[in-house]
């Protein structure tokens, strides 16, 4: 690894006068699981190194008017057992319990992953079918983006130079809507997945008819993805195992996988248009099963 | 480019000057001696270099050294009394054939002292997801799950079978 000139910022302000005056030529740096990897594979190399892990503040999960927020600063395993997180989004909970192993998981922070962006990571795939949005500060001010529109291209976001990403905002999902995050991995509990897919359904209680749903997916495109033409195949529909099959075959025309150790190309989209029937279908029963 | 930094390892304080980019591992292994802590994969998957800092697991090959400044650590040095009585985790991996070559087994037992702190009684299941990121080679597992079993038995001041 190369030598670095070291920061270790206190708090906010500290940190993003930092940002502002290196810019491009410092790396913002939370738990540091990704990025020391990249450092000792000189993939990045940064001049300055901007610690996060003093900072304070940046780590609490809050609950405001339907919106759950987490703190960027939170570690993925303090996500995992939020108390707020496990009780209004369980998915999360669960999402964030599949992401490698505890190790990582006590260090990893939900915003440090998001940042680096990779595609095959599980957390962002469930966040963008929760409609998740990111707060982004800088010396110039507060934006707050949503993640559909976050991610640009592997490991590359919409984040400018002089920018952290300082919260995750969430929206609770509303009565009758069933969530789930569902992982092929035909590898190793701890592997990334050969696909993710994440759907959220909500539907007429009445009728049982889809009025909203969101479909996500990781592991197979250079970003995660919506799949947002198999959302329109579903919404307004009813549960039959033929639309089931038309929206997994849709969303599967909106992958672009690469071969790797964990599946070929077409295998991959295969599995793509698979998980996502059996996540569609499983966030439907869920949601069916919502006492009124 | 160095910095001075200041840890307590297994209750002893070490001030050191380090390079920046020094990790945490080779700090602990050439800077303080304490080469029971191994380096297997170096990418934070295989558990080998496994250490508690401020009470939390973590993979010392991916930590700067330089992060572990003002932190409490322990290492597989650290898990025996001073008078070399092996603690409950150390007597069981022996008693139960928890390892054969040896070289995952500093990270084993030292994964295995936070589980047991984190939870006394943990089910199999809660044993397995807790050390799926330590790998071992050898054994195929089983014995390392009885030997967590025993030990956590032990601990509860319950006989050992």
């Amino acid at each position: 690894m190369n030598p670095f000139n070291y920061h270790t910022p206190e708090t906010q302000e500290e940190a993003l006068a930092l940002l502002h005056e290196h810019g491009d030529s410092a790396k913002l740096m939370a738990g540091g699981t990704a990025l020391v990897i990249m450092m000792k594979q000189r993939l990045v190399v940064p001049e300055t190194l901007i610690s996060l892990h003093r900072l304070r503040g940046l780590t609490a999960v809050q609950e405001t008017n339907g919106t759950l927020q987490l703190g960027a600063l939170l570690t993925h395993r303090a996500a995992e057992t939020a108390p707020l997180v496990r009780a209004h989004l369980p998915v999360l909970a669960e999402t964030y319990r599949r992401v490698a192993t505890v190790r990582i998981r006590n260090v990893a922070t939900v915003g440090g992953a998001l940042a680096h962006a990779d595609p095959n990571q599980d957390p962002p795939v469930t966040l963008l079918a929760l409609d998740a949005q990111v707060q982004l500060a800088s010396v110039g001010g507060n934006r707050t983006v949503p993640l559909t529109d976050f991610f640009t291209d592997y490991y590359e976001t919409m984040l400018r130079p002089d920018e952290l990403l300082t919260a995750i905002r969430v929206p609770i999902p509303p009565s009758h809507t069933g969530s789930v995050y569902v992982k092929f991995l035909p590898r190793t509990a701890d592997d990334y997945a050969t696909v993710g897919v994440a759907a959220t359904v909500q539907v007429d209680p009445a009728t049982g008819t889809c009025q909203d749903c969101r479909i996500a997916l990781g592991s197979v495109g250079s970003t995660p993805l919506r799949a947002q033409q198999a959302e329109a195949v579903v919404r307004g529909q009813r549960l039959t195992p033929e639309l089931l099959r038309e929206a997994g075959a849709v969303a599967q025309q909106q992958t672009d996988p690469i071969s790797d150790t964990r599946g070929s190309a077409d295998y991959k989209r295969a599995m793509a248009g698979v998980f996502v029937r059996r996540a569609l279908e499983q966030a439907w029963q869920q949601a069916l099963a919502t006492p009124s | 480019m160095t910095r001075t930094i200041t840890l307590r390892v297994n209750g002893k304080e070490h001030t050191v000057e380090v390079p920046v980019q020094r990790l945490l591992i080779d700090c602990l292994r050439y800077d303080l001696g304490l080469t029971g802590t191994k380096e297997g994969c170096s990418v934070g998957v295989c558990g080998a270099c496994t250490v508690l800092m401020d009470g939390q697991m973590i993979s010392s090959c991916l930590t700067l050294a330089i992060l572990a400044d003002g932190a409490e650590l322990r290492t597989v040095e650290g898990l025996a009394q001073e008078d070399g009585t092996l603690s409950p985790v150390q007597q069981a991996f022996i008693d139960h054939g928890g390892f054969q070559c040896g070289i995952c087994t500093p990270g084993m037992v030292t994964a295995a002292t936070a589980l047991l702190e984190a939870n006394p009684q943990p089910s199999e299941d809660d044993i397995k997801e807790w050390m799926m990121g330590n790998l071992c080679r050898c054994t195929g597992y089983y014995k390392i799950i009885a030997s967590i079993q025993a030990a956590a038995a032990q601990r509860r001041g319950e006989a050992v079978s």
